[in-house]
């Protein structure tokens, strides 16, 4: 799904750089993809991988940890697999980044993945098994402590009114 | 989370072993064997699973194969919490 989303991008982008003859196409800066985001005078130049996904100015292996389901192996996995250089996202030609986005498809990625996980959550609390429990109790469900920490899940503090503090 | 290899099967106790032919033996049946894995085999019928003091009563779906018997008998209390509504600490 990614993939088709994604491939409309390249051919509107070849548009903006047509209507803009007077810049030259071999400066690296425009040689790639770029989207605008702000509509008015500031201008963010970024590279659109997988869906929404955008990495800006770093080596593709970190800009690729941008996107939700990939993360520091995966991304060292698809710079392997595609057997090319750890590179500034920025200086990526247009065949690479196709490459890029071809490999990153074979991964479940984003709202996919998103909506995956919130599935198997949904499933376990249905069936009301253990860890479905824990989830709507809203504490850990593999087996941490709970007598302190797990803040995350807990949320912030509440303080108890009538609590002593421990004599000194 | 870590799993056990998919080449050793699942864990399944011996005597629920020897129910999987005969399914209409296990409705209503005590287990004590939280440890076992519902087989699809077990499906629709009702069984109660021992939770340390007593036997919840725990109807067998499709969704729940895979997952053991112990997860559907919680095998501590919930304890209710005066005062501080936010933080249950360890309710089950």
């Amino acid at each position: 799904m990614a993939h088709t989303l994604a491939t409309p991008v390249a051919p509107s982008v070849s548009l903006i750089c047509n209507t803009l003859p007077s810049l030259s196409l071999s400066s690296s800066s425009l040689s790639f993809p770029v989207n605008k985001i702000n509509g008015g005078g500031l201008t963010i130049k970024c590279v659109r991988v997988g869906n929404v996904e955008i990495p800006n100015n770093k080596r593709v292996e970190y800009s690729l940890q941008y996107i939700h389901g990939i993360g520091r192996s995966r991304a060292r996995q698809i710079l392997c697999d595609l057997s090319m250089e750890n590179k500034l996202t920025k200086e990526l030609s247009e065949d690479q980044l196709m490459l890029i986005r071809d490999e990153v498809t074979k991964y479940m990625i984003e709202g996919d993945l998103r909506r995956f996980n919130a599935l198997a959550i949904k499933r376990m609390k249905e069936i009301q098994c253990y860890r479905g429990v824990r989830h709507i109790q809203g504490l850990p469900c593999r087996g941490q402590r709970t007598k302190n920490n797990c803040r995350t899940l807990k949320g912030k503090r509440v303080a108890i009114a009538g609590k002593k503090k421990a004599p000194r | 989370m870590s799993r056990r290899s998919i080449w050793k099967g699942s864990f399944v106790d011996a005597f629920l072993l020897r129910l999987k032919e005969n399914k209409d033996q296990l409705a209503n049946k005590k287990i004590w064997s939280r440890r076992s894995t519902i087989l699809p085999e077990f499906v629709g019928t009702a069984v109660r699973i021992y939770n340390g003091k007593s036997f919840v009563r725990c109807k067998i779906t499709e969704s729940k194969v895979g997952h053991k018997f112990g997860e559907f008998a919680f095998t501590r209390k919930r304890r209710p919490h005066k005062l501080d509504s936010g933080s249950k600490k360890k309710g089950r």
